[in-house]
């Protein structure tokens, strides 16, 4: 283990997880001629709570994808404890998770076998194990009566809080989150916060957490970065971003409604 | 010239599928409920309409061969002529043709599917090899049932020839008599020759169907697309290599 790396007990079980620190190295990606990544870097250390914000479009869900090695950099390097992320058996030596924005669940399994994928494949535990693992997960985002559903009998939100049930059973040393709190209201959105924040104080679990929510990244991050157009404009504690000094950065912070000359105007004017 | 690429690049990424895929055979034992519903789906639920148009299918060959024989006194040789037809070419062709287009796709568009939602995204940040869980069990399903539907097609031919036979005026032979020929001149090398050629093109459309699937890459309008180009693809390659496989069985 890493002498950087710290260890706590997980909640799902008895082993102490380390929790693993994400390198983002001079990274560049393209699609064709787009440019959507454009020499970011930065380091995420084990156990904080990084939150990645910036507009829609601005390469955000990419990077994440780059982290669980969904996607390939066209250059620089993405190094998730010491281990590219690109080789696959990166995945075998470091369980990561990411909750995806629309949840992705597995539409043709419920969200008790939804949760139970991950310890049945990896043969983690036997039957009960896994059953008592599921039903903590449930618990603790408040799913318990959802167990025998399907994902299409549930709402937006609730699909979500499955999608970090999920997660969480994996046990994760790194946790990924692609707008968790979108689609949410304000009670679950605090509630997921508390969540992320929770496995940092009390497992010690990394979390880098995409999202376009203020209040999420000022509530729980240690640090934030802010991505405009694949290009990392601001790197640095969630209390400087209450005065930045970019104007984009805050513009896109504080953005002020103009009826008088609104921003789709300027937009029909500028093309 | 990228039609070429893209063949060829269709051809790189199935059989990187396939090697994939055999790589996790040692797991198939703990898979065997997965093993167990793709035989299900494969096999049983393809099979009544392999048997509905194996029946048509040896009527007709009966009936033609007999129109095309009574001058001539070739009639008692339609009980070998449909069963030599059945075995060797017919039915493992038609049960693969059907498996593509019944089978085939379903597996596209489930896998085409998984896809466009990241599901299959979500099995890979797992560490859960789509290749394992989705493709080696439906290839392993269709290595048993090729054979069964194949045998199946085999005999519902041969007895839809027999009925014809004997009920069809200008042909008249009682079943005796066209299963005599049969086992007269008929070899076992026909029918397992039929028997190699349906696992091969069984595999063959299983591989691609769920290549294709895994492949998509867009929102829900290229679900349907990928159920096309999977079909098409399957329906090219059974035609294809039932020349070259009946080339080198012959």
């Amino acid at each position: 283990m890493p002498a950087s790396v710290s260890s706590t007990r997980n909640p799902f079980s008895d082993a102490a997880t380390p929790a693993v620190g994400v390198t983002i190295d001079d990274l560049c990606k393209s699609f064709g001629t787009f440019e959507v990544l454009k020499h970011v870097s930065f380091h995420v250390p084990p156990g904080e709570i990084f939150v990645l914000m910036g507009p829609s479009g601005s390469g955000k869900s990419v990077l994440l994808k780059h982290i669980v090695g969904l996607e390939l950099p066209t250059s620089g390097k993405v190094t998730v404890d010491g281990l590219d992320a690109a080789d696959e058996t990166t995945r075998e030596k470091v369980r990561m998770a990411l909750v995806f924005q629309a949840g992705a669940l597995f539409n043709s399994l419920s969200v008790y076998d939804n949760l139970a994928l991950y310890p049945r494949e990896h043969q983690l535990a036997d039957e009960a194990g896994i059953r008592e693992k599921v039903m903590r997960a449930l618990q603790i985002l408040s799913l318990e009566n959802a167990a025998n559903k399907f994902p299409s009998e549930l709402s937006g939100g609730m699909k979500k809080r499955v999608a970090i049930a999920r997660a969480l059973v994996m046990e994760p040393q790194l946790m990924l989150y692609d707008e968790p709190t979108s689609e949410l209201d304000p009670v679950m959105s605090a509630t997921i916060a508390e969540i992320i924040a929770t496995l940092k104080e009390q497992y010690h679990v990394t979390s880098i957490v995409v999202s376009h929510d203020r209040d999420l990244a000022l509530g729980i991050a240690d640090r934030v970065g802010i991505l405009m157009g694949g290009q990392l404009r601001f790197l640095g504690k969630p209390a400087e971003l209450r005065t930045p000094q970019d104007s984009r950065v805050a513009d896109f912070l504080n953005p002020q409604i103009d009826l008088q000359n609104p921003r789709f105007k300027q937009l029909e004017t500028q093309a | 010239m990228k039609l070429l690429t893209d063949a060829l690049e269709g051809l790189g990424s199935t059989l990187l599928l396939l090697a994939r895929a055999l790589s996790y055979t040692r797991t198939l034992p703990r898979q065997f409920g997965r093993f167990i519903e793709q035989c299900y789906l494969i096999g049983y639920t393809t099979l009544p309409i392999v048997a509905i148009l194996s029946f048509f299918i040896g009527s007709v060959l009966a009936l033609q061969s007999g129109f095309a024989g009574k001058d001539f006194g070739a009639k008692q040789f339609i009980g070998l002529l449909v069963g030599v037809s059945m075995s060797r070419e017919l039915a493992p062709v038609m049960a693969a043709i059907l498996l593509a287009g019944r089978v085939g796709s379903a597996i596209a568009a489930e896998l085409a599917s998984m896809k466009v939602y990241q599901e299959i995204d979500a099995l890979v940040t797992m560490n859960i090899p789509p290749a394992r869980i989705l493709v080696l069990p439906r290839l392993a399903a269709v290595a048993v049932m090729m054979p069964v539907l194949t045998i199946v097609a085999d005999l519902v031919g041969w007895f839809g020839g027999a009925i014809i036979s004997k009920y069809t005026h200008f042909i008249a032979i009682e079943p005796e008599s066209y299963f005599a020929t049969m086992r007269q001149y008929m070899h076992f090398d026909s029918v397992l020759n039929g028997l190699i050629k349906a696992e091969i093109f069984g595999f063959v459309v299983v591989l691609v169907c769920c290549n294709v699937g895994l492949n998509t890459r867009g929102g829900p309008r290229e679900i349907g697309a990928a159920v096309t180009r999977a079909v098409v693809v399957s329906l090219i390659l059974i035609l294809v290599l039932d020349f070259f496989v009946t080339r080198v069985l012959a």
